[in-house]
């Protein structure tokens, strides 16, 4: 299977992002600027400060070409992870319910964080085992996450709150704790915590290879004949 | 045309940067100050000042936790 990791003016993560998702299988970056997304299986948003995060973060990146691509590519139901400012364009772009504002600390915050993988049966977390806490780091200034009261019930109703932050690991006051989320259809997901940044012991946690390994395994179920 | 747009967090979203200037200002000695919340100022010349509220909506502002209020001024450069 092949990964397409966007590159957008000012995206820091995604040479790290294209090392993890060849961990699982084939990768290749995608322009900004090109609508073409390669025929790749699984797109990843990676992070960095899209565009500067002028205006707001996410905001100017979701209108890009490659976005307009991605937006379908998700409609039909193709799997896509926004990881960091990733998720934030992909909030912007209404492909994830929510928003991030800034930390309620108001300091950027770098640091290796505990979360509770809450919900297994998806193509992000299915790799991950029953109970099992991911170490995963964050560094981030803008990765409170907020939606309104109700929409929260709906979320964790629905089974779209993917990943929390163990107890005492919040680092932005994100409401009721959530570190990563998924759209209705459970095909795209978001999360401010750097999967690609843990996959090697050499940085120490390998915990992160999971979420790849994930939609790696997820592709290759849907179409075993290709994998 | 000149128009001006206020964009503030809506009421009940955190607003840490508000939360920081209120907290600082009785340091400087200014007491009975309270609610600060912390917005953005966008002033842009427009042929047609009936299209901010869409451009509003679309990129000025994100509707989920901001609210927008636009300012039409007589003429540019006021």
């Amino acid at each position: 299977m092949k990964f397409g990791v966007v590159r957008f003016p000012g995206s820091c993560d995604e040479v790290d992002a294209l090392h993890a998702c060849r961990l699982f299988g084939d990768a290749e970056l995608l322009w900004h600027g090109d609508r073409e997304l390669h025929e790749v299986d699984a797109v990843i948003v990676p992070g960095g400060f899209s565009y500067g995060d002028y205006l707001r973060v996410g905001a100017i990146a979701r209108f890009s070409p490659v976005m307009e691509t991605v937006q379908e590519f998700a409609l039909a139901g193709g799997p896509v992870l926004g990881i960091c400012n990733g998720f934030q364009v992909l909030c912007e772009a209404g492909l994830l319910p929510g928003a991030l504002l800034p930390n309620a600390g108001l300091r950027f915050v770098c640091r290796q964080v505990e979360l509770e993988v809450v919900n297994r049966e998806t193509p992000f977390t299915r790799a991950c085992e029953p109970g099992e806490r991911l170490s995963i780091p964050v560094k981030h200034f803008t990765g409170c996450f907020y939606a309104r009261g109700e929409a929260l019930d709906e979320l964790e109703a629905n089974g779209q709150v993917l990943l929390r932050y163990a107890e005492g690991h919040n680092p932005n006051g994100s409401l009721r704790d959530i570190a990563g989320v998924t759209n209705r259809q459970k095909n795209v997901m978001g999360l401010m915590p750097h999967p690609e940044h843990a996959v090697d012991p050499l940085t120490g946690s390998t915990d992160g290879g999971r979420l790849f390994e994930s939609v790696a395994a997820h592709v290759a179920e849907l179409a075993p004949a290709a994998a | 045309m000149r128009a001006r747009v206020l964009i503030r967090p809506k009421e009940g979203i955190l607003d840490p940067q508000g939360q920081a200037v209120e907290r600082a200002l009785p340091a400087l000695g200014f007491e009975g100050v309270a609610n600060v919340r912390i917005g953005r100022l966008v002033e842009l010349d427009v042929d047609d000042p009936g299209k901010v509220p869409a451009m509003c909506e679309r990129l000025l502002s994100n509707p989920l936790i901001e609210d927008y209020e636009v300012l039409v001024m007589e003429s540019a450069g006021s």
